[in-house]
């Protein structure tokens, strides 16, 4: 085990490195600098501050002074705050969009889960069929849309949670539910699917002999045995929750990284878009890491031994 | 029960399932009985009915079956008409089900520990521990070895032939009144095949239970059924003992079938084989369903069923060539060898009976 989380670990950092990299370069390739928007700097000033940031050295130097600083701990200093570190800047921006982020895969992933099961059981029925159009409806609409929605009915017209802005727990729950739509179609979709099967397996068909209720069979045989396969999909689901967090943030005006993302892509804030990216990255490669590691847990198929697996 | 030596009474079953197509007659008209401690082997090639006929005994019918006529008699109660919850208390405990495939009926994410005592843990109301205590003497029982080392093992670390061992452990571990095996070895190696029946043999004498043997492979049957059903298109054609289907069959499908297995005297390079196919069932023929199929069919195989001809106490065959009024056919070469065998093993018996007559009869004389 301790072999190959040291496998996996390397291979994070290495993934790290290369997604470093192939960001500066194209980050460099965005259109604008810094200062497009700083028309009333003489060239003169423009060239003291490019030398102050190291911005008149060529790319490939500006690169590698890069990753030298940041393999020393130090990510920079934001261009839009001219004070700030961006190690400050993430850390005092991540709470709101862990919480968000976190809030709207249990809440998606779990409201997924069971109706996804329910569909399953109920299989072409009309129970199945709403489960189904749900889940379409999830999928098909965009979160920048839900989230408009949302806003209208249940803060404008219902008045039930605050429109936008951060302040409390009342404030999340609007940005969670918009942001939960997708991983809970996708999460229904895929359980009701796995769950079909299961249904019709042998196994079930023995579990039945035994004598077992329905619900009990349910239960001991064919959840876990669902919800196994469901692991996998958990890491592309907190990709899109990471993507719509970006919109969604904005929207709701949440004082968080992904609303820090898109304003620093805007305003060529090189550093942040840089520590940024490394927090995505990490995240998720730690999603997919402690996803495969709860993989060979609770499926003992593919318990990891030594490091032969 | 008609018979207080019967188990179960299988009694005019008509199953149909309702599919796009139409309706398929897949049982029809199907009676049959289940002696205590006895073997009954259920023959047929596949889509015979032999399946559905053992998922209406389990109560475990697919959703569109509909079961349009007939009775299971089982300790008084008509089966067909108990509840689901009765039903869960039937299965598992009196009536249990091996599968055919051991390497997809268990669970592959549970203990097989927990599996096999999973039905002492709803039925009997065992705690776990207790429950697994008795799941290892099963274990022992069905000849796991290391069963205390491997009761915490998954399904996945056993063998083909383990893992059917296992679901036998399932099946037996409420010493069930009735074991029904669904070509319990088809998806095994032969020589696995052989220890799996072997265990059953001798698992039955053990704990006394009735098996109903369901395969299409008659080679199986001969060493472990008592006596021998044989369906074809959704209905018994013919049933006797294991000897009479075997050497002194009545039905032209049952020659079909003893005729395309290979015996030690095959002498030839290509094995006969039944031309043709089952009849569809969504339109079962008119007369009788193997006609199209039957170089021996009669003008009247095409225009009327035939009934059941009695051919001893325990031997029936549903042709027309057992009527009186049949013309006199001979069966294939291979049938008659079988016959002339049966024959011979019969007055061997009738002899050895006599003499063991005589010497009583003498050794009275002396004694007198």
């Amino acid at each position: 085990m301790a072999k190959y989380l040291a496998k996996r670990i390397f291979y994070l950092l290495l993934t790290l490195f290369i997604v470093i990299t192939i960001t500066f370069f194209l980050m460099k390739l965005l259109p604008g600098t810094p200062l497009t928007n700083q028309a009333k700097l003489s060239k003169s000033e423009i060239a003291v501050i490019y030398q102050q940031y190291g911005l008149d050295k060529p790319v490939w130097q500006q690169y590698l002074s890069y990753v030298w600083n940041a393999l020393h701990g130090d990510f920079g200093t934001s261009f839009q705050f001219s004070d700030q570190s961006v190690s400050y800047l993430i850390g005092s921006r991540i709470g709101p969009s862990l919480q968000i982020g976190l809030q709207a895969m249990v809440v998606g992933v779990l409201a997924g889960i069971t109706i996804g099961a329910i569909g399953a059981v109920r299989q072409n029925t009309w129970v199945d069929t709403t489960t189904t159009v749900i889940s379409i409806l999830g999928i098909s609409i965009p979160s920048f849309v839900l989230a408009v929605l949302l806003q209208y009915f249940l803060g404008f017209k219902l008045q039930w949670f605050p429109i936008a802005n951060w302040g409390g727990f009342m404030y999340t729950i609007l940005p969670t539910l918009a942001l939960a739509a997708s991983p809970l179609a996708e999460s229904a979709r895929f359980m009701r699917t796995e769950m079909v099967d299961v249904l019709n397996s042998d196994y079930i068909e023995l579990a039945k002999a035994k004598g077992m209720s329905k619900a009990k069979v349910i239960y001991h045989h064919a959840l876990r045995n669902s919800l196994i396969p469901l692991i996998t999909v958990v890491g592309p689901l907190a990709v899109g929750i990471m993507t719509g967090s970006m919109v969604v943030e904005n929207i709701f005006s949440i004082p968080g990284i992904g609303e820090q993302f898109v304003k620093s892509v805007l305003t060529n804030d090189y550093p942040t878009i840089m520590g940024l990216t490394i927090v995505y990255s990490v995240m998720l490669m730690v999603v997919l890491l402690i996803t495969d590691i709860i993989y060979g847990i609770v499926d003992p198929r593919i318990r990891i031994t030594g490091g032969s697996n | 029960m008609e018979n207080q030596d019967n188990v179960l009474e299988v009694r005019n079953l008509e199953i149909n399932f309702d599919t796009f197509a139409g309706t398929v007659k897949a049982i029809r008209n199907v009676s049959f009985d289940l002696k205590k401690g006895e073997t009954l082997a259920i023959v047929g090639e596949s889509g015979s009915g032999k399946s559905v006929t053992t998922r209406a005994i389990m109560g475990l019918l697919a959703r569109n079956a509909k079961v349009a006529n007939g009775t299971i008699e089982y300790q008084d109660r008509d089966l067909l008409q108990l509840s689901e919850r009765d039903m869960e208390q039937i299965r598992g405990v009196d009536i249990a089900e091996i599968f055919q495939d051991p390497m997809t009926s268990l669970d592959p994410t549970m203990k097989i520990g927990r599996q096999i005592a999973e039905p002492l843990m709803i039925h009997k109301n065992m705690k776990k521990d207790q429950a697994e205590a008795e799941a290892l003497k099963m274990m022992k029982l069905v000849g796991i070895t290391n069963a205390e080392d491997r009761i915490n093992d998954y399904p996945h670390q056993f063998s083909g032939g383990m893992r059917q061992r296992i679901v036998i452990a399932i099946a037996l571990i409420n010493y069930p009144d009735i074991l029904i095996a669904d070509e319990p070895t088809t998806a095994l190696d032969v020589t696995i095949q052989a220890q799996i029946l072997h265990l059953m043999k001798e698992l039955q004498t053990k704990i006394n239970t009735s098996i109903i043997f369901i395969t299409h492979d008659l080679g199986v049957v001969a060493g472990m059924a008592d006596r021998v059903a044989v369906m074809y298109a959704g209905q018994i054609v013919e049933y006797g003992t294991v000897d009479e289907i075997f050497y002194d069959p009545k039905h032209p499908y049952t020659w079909g079938l003893l005729n395309s297995m290979p015996t030690l005297d095959t002498k030839e390079n290509t094995l006969p084989s039944i031309p043709g196919t089952p009849p569809d069932l969504l339109e079962p023929p008119v007369g009788d369903a193997f006609a199209a199929r039957n170089q021996y069919a009669l003008k009247i195989d095409t225009q009327k069923q035939p009934p059941f001809f009695k051919v001893s106490d325990t031997h029936s065959a549903a042709t027309w060539l057992l009527d009186p009024r049949a013309p006199k056919v001979t069966p294939p070469a291979t049938i008659l060898e079988r016959q002339k065998k049966y024959a011979a093993m019969h007055e061997k018996a009738v002899a050895e009976a006599k003499r063991a007559e005589q010497e009583q009869h003498r050794s009275g004389e002396e004694e007198g």
